[in-house]
């Protein structure tokens, strides 16, 4: 039998923070829509597989990067193994930001912030900026004469903003903490987030070019 | 095919066709595809890792080079003595009017390159050796207007230095105690010791690179390495990878300004540039909102072609 | 792979021919998106 959201026992609405949270959430993305088996017929272009494509190369940085942390920022540099690793990291990146700007093309050009759905387009750009400050912490770990190069230039940048008196990019100690623990932390979840938000919202209906959009607050398209 | 109607979680109004779909397949589906995608490319192509530049490596390639920016340290004329803050309070540092961010930042992280690149490395490498000791006391013991006397005629000279047997010579002249503290800061420098004392700085652990790099920085040799591997910031350097890999194209629009004016000649060029990201970064976040930007979807016909199946059968009757 | 990459001059733009590749085959990649249809569908007409 399904569970209502929290009626109390006289019908009233429940006291319970648990019951109210519960019923919230499944108002607001039943479990069918969370897992959907069924989707809209018009989803049907491999445009739509850019998203999921980027998720996949995000879980592979992060799972290459969990090795490269386990053994340390010496490693690649003196093992085949760890070069290897090095390069699935340095790959599963490239292959990330491809994806996600092919992503970023598509969703620009479906205005999917159509529908109310404005919220799920923010989280994303908070994605592409967070995901450039962690691959730019990513390139100064690298210990090598990249990162060298990469700091002291970087560094103007960020003194010039006044950042660089809190993020010193020539200090490896803290730009490696910061790339291997806060920024994927944030990315995963403002990805978690951003995913939630899909399903909640569903995918947007296709563009009606006879109805011009006025606002992005819920249309009927 | 069975056609069930179902709404859509946020307009109950209307309904429309579904269609079966097996999302946790197509997660699946995508992670191997990806999984083989870079276990491919990482097997076949590696990953870039020229080895760093160190003190040692530098002095022994560039001791010249070397010997003119510890000079230059001594001095107070290089790009660090002059920079501002974070690092000292010698320049106001870039501004844009009443905008000055790195000002209000302050003094954050003190550096003073005559002292902690030259005088204080030199002090530690002095044990035992009297020459150098003397030549510290002089050097310190004379005014202002003496050393500056020294430098210049030093740096001079420095143009038409020799290199023999790996340490710098110079023609003939009145340079004071100079000539023996550059002397022995190469030596120590050759010998890998500078690196040692540069970045430990009295502590044990250390993860903090300030020093040695913002020495490195003053001289060329860095920047030329880095200008032959189309690094520098006006070879479009922050797109570029060392060797044959792909770079960080996704930095197009942070560096295509440093290309063109008044950005690559601006002596605030950087601030400039972090403003104008900052605005265009906004501008992105806030497509849904702004009018123009958020209509050209509707214009460009690219979403026909995403959505022509849908279209094709709004369109029978 | 590390020997220095070619590099395209055309006017003030200077792009390296890796990232060049790189670009273009992310814009094939979006043309053959938007034109090829999914597996087992039929373009009726």
């Amino acid at each position: 039998m399904k569970q209502t959201p929290a009626p109390g026992r006289m019908g009233e609405r429940s006291s319970s923070w648990t019951a109210r949270a519960r019923g919230e959430v499944a108002q607001r993305l039943p479990i069918e829509n969370l897992l959907p088996d069924r989707q809209p017929y018009y989803v049907g272009s491999w445009v739509y597989v850019f998203g999921v494509v980027t998720i996949a190369a995000l879980v592979l940085t992060v799972l290459s990067g969990v090795i490269l942390a386990l053994a340390g920022p010496d490693w690649w540099h003196i093992s085949a193994a760890g070069r290897f690793f090095n390069s699935l990291h340095f790959w599963s990146v490239q292959v990330f930001f491809v994806f996600m700007v092919l992503h970023l093309w598509g969703q620009y050009f479906m205005a999917s912030w159509r529908g109310g759905r404005a919220a799920t387009w923010m989280i994303g750009v908070v994605i592409f900026a967070i995901s450039i400050a962690a691959a730019f912490t990513g390139y100064l770990s690298q210990q090598n004469f990249a990162s060298q190069w990469i700091a002291v230039s970087a560094k103007d940048a960020l003194n010039a903003a006044g950042l660089g008196a809190f993020f010193n990019v020539l200090n490896f100690g803290q730009m490696y903490g910061i790339h291997v623990v806060l920024l994927p932390a944030a990315i995963i979840v403002l990805v978690a987030l951003h995913i939630l938000w899909v399903r909640m919202k569903g995918v947007v209906r296709p563009i009606e070019s006879s109805r011009p959009a006025t606002r992005s607050t819920p249309e009927k398209v | 095919m069975m056609q069930r109607k179902r709404t859509t979680p946020e307009d109950s109004a209307s309904t429309i066709r579904t269609v079966p779909y097996d999302l946790l397949r197509e997660v699946a589906i995508a992670m191997v595809a990806c999984l083989v995608l870079v276990v491919v490319l990482a097997a076949a192509l590696s990953s870039p890792d020229v080895p760093s530049v160190t003190i040692q490596s530098w002095a022994q390639a560039d001791p010249v080079d070397f010997t003119t920016t510890a000079a230059n340290e001594l001095a107070g004329s290089t790009t660090s003595a002059g920079y501002g803050a974070p690092y000292n309070s010698t320049d106001a540092g870039q501004t844009l009017g009443p905008i000055a961010p790195s000002k209000w930042a302050g003094v954050r992280q003190p550096v003073d390159g005559a002292n902690d690149f030259v005088i204080n490395p030199l002090k530690h490498a002095s044990v035992g050796d009297s020459e150098l000791t003397a030549a510290l006391s002089g050097f310190q013991a004379a005014s202002d207007a003496q050393k500056t006397a020294w430098l210049t005629a030093y740096a001079k000279a420095l143009g038409d230095a020799k290199v023999q047997d790996g340490k710098v010579v110079v023609a003939s002249g009145d340079y004071g105690a100079v000539p023996v503290l550059m002397d022995r800061l190469l030596t120590v420098a050759r010998s890998g010791g500078l690196d040692g004392l540069l970045l430990s700085s009295g502590h044990f652990y250390q993860t903090d690179f300030t020093k040695p790099l913002l020495f490195m920085a003053d001289g060329s040799y860095l920047a030329g390495l880095a200008a032959a591997q189309h690094l520098s910031g006006s070879q479009w350097g922050m797109m570029n990878e060392t060797g044959q890999y792909p770079g960080q194209s996704w930095l197009w629009l942070y560096t295509v300004w440093y290309q063109i004016p008044p950005f690559n000649t601006a002596p605030n060029g950087d601030l400039l540039v972090i403003i104008l990201m900052g605005v265009l970064t906004l501008g992105l976040l806030l497509v849904p909102f702004i009018p123009g930007l958020r209509d050209i979807p509707r214009l460009v016909p690219i979403y026909r072609l995403i959505w022509r199946r849908y279209y094709r059968e709004e369109a029978r009757p | 792979m590390d020997t220095p990459a070619g590099y395209l001059h055309w006017g003030f733009i200077l792009i390296s021919i890796p990232n060049l590749l790189l670009i273009g085959l992310m814009i094939v990649l979006f043309v053959l998106a938007l034109v090829i249809p999914l597996p087992g569908e039929k373009e009726t007409p």
